[in-house]
């Protein structure tokens, strides 16, 4: 394999990595997939639900041979404190007429189908390989090395992540800022195909995503719970900085979280099958290296700092799709590796990737309001608990009730700060 | 099976893990660590590979989910090489 050449060399069978692989063999290319993991999918983790929209891309009807979980049909925001919830549940079968929207995932399963499409369309897939170090001969990089063997290629894409060691050896970015990230906890936990749709309300192929605020101890950061066929993907994402700096472990918060009686009464009666965890990129287009190529190398995916966090909508795996895609169509197009960069930018403006970060870009400032993830959530409820309380005595006057509820929890001098930061925000 | 609090042990003995024995794929110098003020990997660790012991940071990659939280949050550079197992070792997921 050593002395063969490829066009391309993709490190990492992600979601990026596999729809590069799987347009560039598709045209034509010879492209080598290379994939850390024993198969793709068994490194990775994520909370678990794709925007379809990005396989079709790809592809249509590609996403009808996918190993999709549940078509989402109920998208849920949970307020929790310590006592109750309050849920805001909305139902909506209809978005995306012809093509789902958005399906839960399981990435172990749709990784390596996803791959496998790539070595359909003939790419070269080899799981269970690291890689080490790029190969830099004259300022370009022209391959890759694992172990003692040496493979070339007139492109690599790096592929490989959040973490993205290539993208820093390579010298286009530092390391990740601790700021820039979220840390992700997951449980999957088995329970039977009936009774998720008992559950959550939804028909057998169908199901809900939830986020949750107010179940962090007021770090910034929230919960997830999506439904998977038979198994419920139930998480936390944490600022790791703010994590950092307080004294119980995230373990011990996401298990309080996972025990919380609201939560309890959807997962009662199931089995803890696996646990897993994953950086996240967490501050969106700010978080995006200005630099994603050189010559003989461009960086997609997660290892591109590509994400999406508006605190209901949270997408990563559908732009690693579109950047994956926007790699492949650029060495596609490009008559010498010198000019694939270029094209790359070019394609992710055309795939309307850049204008959907920067429609966000800032976004992520309003996690930084720290009554967000405990106060606010608290208001909610304590205010639920005054309007559906009912004990026989005389009941306060609706407004006055409400103020003090409200005063309780937050000033209304920073409740105005909140707002407008808030506004400015959006 | 009914859901409970899980332990860090019982967390992760849901993984399936190949540990590389001998040869750890994450380096940390204990006495860097004993220096740090934050020591913020105690806490943020998803797989609780870093504790306490003795007043000292002590280091188990045996259960490492290989997430990367440790090397972007080390302050003082306690992690002094931070690389992925080598191929075939690790955590392997089946359903996340």
């Amino acid at each position: 394999m050593s002395d063969d050449k490829f066009d391309a060399i993709v490190v990492g069978a992600g979601p990026a990595g596999s729809a590069c692989a799987y347009t560039l063999a598709k045209e034509g290319r010879s492209v080598l997939l290379l994939e850390r993991g024993n198969s793709a999918g068994a490194k990775n983790v994520s909370g678990g639900r794709l925007y379809t929209y990005a396989l079709e891309l790809v592809e249509p009807g590609l996403y009808e041979r996918a190993p999709l979980q549940r078509k989402i049909v109920r998208e849920q925001v949970m307020l929790l404190n310590e006592r109750g919830a309050t849920t805001v549940d909305y139902f909506d079968p209809s978005f995306g007429a012809d093509v789902p929207q958005s399906y839960s995932v399981i990435r172990a399963d749709l990784d390596e189908w996803f791959a496998g499409e790539a070595e359909a369309q003939g790419a070269m897939v080899a799981p269970g390989i690291l890689v080490d170090d790029l190969i830099e001969e004259g300022g370009r990089i022209v391959g890759i090395r694992t172990g003692d063997d040496e493979m070339r290629a007139d492109v690599v894409v790096a592929a490989d992540g959040v973490n993205s060691l290539l993208g820093q050896k390579a010298g286009l970015f530092p390391d990740a800022k601790p700021q820039a990230v979220g840390v992700g906890v997951k449980e999957t936990i088995e329970l039977p195909d009936d009774v998720i749709s008992a559950r959550f309300g939804v028909k057998d192929d169908e199901g809900a995503a939830r986020v949750a605020i107010g179940c962090t101890e007021g770090i910034s950061g929230g919960g997830f719970l999506y439904t998977n066929k038979s198994s419920l993907s139930l998480g936390i994402v944490f600022n790791p900085q703010q994590a950092g700096r307080q004294q119980r472990h995230i373990q011990d918060i996401f298990q309080d979280f996972k025990m919380h009686p609201a939560i309890q009464a959807l997962i009662d009666g199931g089995t803890s099958i696996e646990y897993g965890a994953h950086l996240v990129p967490e501050i969106g287009f700010h978080g995006v290296p200005k630099q994603l190529s050189r010559e003989g190398l461009v960086v997609v995916g997660d290892a591109a700092q590509f994400g999406i966090n508006t605190g209901v909508i949270i997408r990563g795996m559908d732009l690693a799709i579109v950047s994956g895609l926007a790699a492949a169509r650029a060495i596609v197009a490009a008559k010498q590796p010198a000019d694939v960069g270029a094209l790359y930018r070019q394609q992710l403006e055309e795939l309307l990737l850049i204008a959907n970060q920067k429609a966000y870009q800032n976004f992520h400032g309003i996690f930084d309001i720290p009554r967000i993830f405990r106060e606010y959530p608290n208001l909610a409820n304590d205010a639920m608990r005054f309007l559906f309380r009912v004990d026989g005595k005389t009941p306060k006057p609706m407004l006055k009730g409400l103020l003090e509820t409200v005063k309780r929890n937050v000033s209304f001098g920073r409740l105005a700060a909140d707002g407008w930061k808030l506004y400015r925000h959006l | 099976m009914t859901i409970k609090r899980l332990s860090p042990e019982d967390l992760l003995a849901l993984d399936r893990f190949e540990v590389d024995e001998g040869n750890p794929h994450i380096l940390v110098d204990k006495a860097i660590c004993a220096t740090c003020k934050g020591r913020a990997c105690l806490v943020a660790c998803p797989a609780r590979c870093y504790r306490l012991k003795d007043g000292e940071v002590s280091f188990e990659y045996a259960g490492c989910l290989e997430c990367g939280t440790c090397r972007v949050l080390c302050s003082d550079g306690g992690v002094t090489r931070w690389t992925y197992p080598r191929a075939s070792f690790g955590v392997s997921f089946r359903c996340s």
